[in-house]
């Protein structure tokens, strides 16, 4: 178990930014992301795109600010769960929290923050009848261990540099790997898609263009995955797996069932703090929303501030909170 | 002022009417207009969530750039004449035109 003063939830600018807040008041923080790494949709997204609107910044790439607020926060050792997601929430009597992620790690915090921006990066899924039954057996979205696929049967389907590098990478692991696309052409990276090509011709892969998925089937577990082509031939391939990789799209996901007052896929706070409905839970960011909400970075950054020093009730109820300014004290690593 | 039709993803149809002289993107309007567009990455044509088919009016829209191109081939399914409504601006082009919401919703 780990065991933190605060959790929060999403790695995002404005989540890392809590850190530094937090920090300078002496709480202690671990973040979670379903993203396998911090920066949320930032890293995610556009790391190579200016950002115009950060005070002091005229400019300054995406992912170069996840790097600085990284550095900027360095000083108090944020602990990270990385590729996982917050499923599930606990009160206890105390009115502190344990959180369990989607890989069953459990957090236990005084405190809650959730700054999951949009939500949580999920897969986007294809259209197939009785996908969801498929799902973990045979049918997943992401290769997070290759091992699984060693002397299997895989089908891959997209167009995109994922399925290219996935690809190219399996080829080497897997019994046989078969790559589906829609066109003939492939949008990824060009020295990618000429490999996946080379891997082709070289028989080392089967690639099936112009082709989409229509069907799935199996007894318990996925057996074959059926195509059907521009001449609406359909193409039946026996498999083990089928990893389709359409790129990531966010979801409110779990957070919509812990009670929160909710509007519009986002959750309704009190700006006085950034509280929610439910005692020591708190939302920055883009996942709020009150009245004349602006979905900016540097807002998120001014809740984060105001919500830590409401927080630190909860993690030292028998202190005062004092004001200090980092000029003054500096920031006092721990 | 131009005026054009919207069919979010139960079927509705609505007419919308957005001015023309702003600079203004469909998504911008289609949010404005409370449709549930994610528009993730706020019109950069980075995230494929305005994703649009256009049912009527397409030879107004012009071409779709490279990186529109690249963002709608991620997607699992895709349309002859899918568009991001980020990529293509309010102009007297789209009077009539007709755009029927496939992004996820909101």
């Amino acid at each position: 178990m780990i065991t933190t003063d605060i959790c929060i939830i999403g790695a995002g600018p404005v989540g890392l930014f809590t850190v530094f807040e937090a920090g300078l008041l002496k709480m202690r923080c671990h973040l979670v992301d379903a993203l396998p790494q911090v920066g949320g949709q930032l890293s995610e997204i556009y790391p190579q795109k200016p950002i115009y609107d950060i005070p002091g910044y005229p400019e300054v790439k995406a992912q170069e600010l996840v790097d600085n607020l990284m550095k900027q926060i360095e000083p108090f050792n944020p602990t990270f769960t990385l590729g996982e997601r917050v499923d599930h929430l606990t009160k206890q009597d105390d009115g502190s929290f344990v959180l369990t992620t989607s890989d069953k790690t459990k957090i236990h915090a005084q405190v809650i923050v959730i700054a999951g921006g949009l939500g949580c990066f999920e897969p986007r899924k294809p259209v197939l009848e009785n996908l969801e039954n498929f799902e973990g057996k045979g049918i997943t979205y992401m290769v997070k261990d290759p091992e699984q696929f060693r002397d299997k049967k895989v089908i891959l389907a997209g167009g995109g540099d994922s399925a290219l590098d996935w690809t190219i990478f399996l080829a080497d692991v897997a019994e046989k790997v078969t790559l589906v696309h829609r066109n003939e052409t492939f949008r990824g990276a060009p020295d990618s898609a000429a490999k996946v090509f080379d891997l082709a011709n070289n028989g080392k892969i089967d690639l099936i263009l112009s082709s989409n998925l229509t069907k799935i089937s199996g007894n318990g577990h996925l057996q074959s995955v059926t195509m059907k082509n521009k001449a609406k031939e359909e193409i039946v391939v026996d498999t083990d797996y089928l990893i389709p990789l359409f790129g990531l799209s966010p979801k409110l996901g779990p957070i919509a069932d812990w009670g929160l007052n909710i509007d519009k896929n986002a959750i309704e706070v009190d700006t006085t703090d950034y509280s929610t409905n439910v005692e020591r839970i708190y939302a920055v960011g883009d996942i709020n929303t009150y009245e004349n909400k602006l979905k900016l970075i540097l807002c998120g950054f001014h809740e984060a501030a105001l919500m830590c020093h409401s927080a630190f009730k909860y993690v030292y109820p028998d202190q005062k909170l004092s004001f200090k300014y980092t000029t003054v004290n500096g920031v006092n690593a721990f | 002022m131009v005026t054009f039709e919207v069919e979010d993803h139960d079927g509705n149809r609505q007419s919308i009417e957005a001015p023309d002289d702003m600079g203004l993107s469909l998504m911008e309007v289609l949010k404005a207009s409370e449709y549930p567009v994610l528009a993730t990455c706020g019109g950069m044509a980075l995230c494929a969530t305005c994703h649009v088919e256009v049912l009527d009016g397409q030879d107004g829209l012009g071409e779709a750039t490279d990186i529109e191109l690249d963002q709608l081939e991620t997607l699992p399914e895709l349309f002859p004449t899918s568009r991001l409504a980020c990529q293509i601006r309010i102009s007297e082009a789209l009077e009539g035109a007709i755009f029927k919401l496939r992004g996820e919703e909101n």
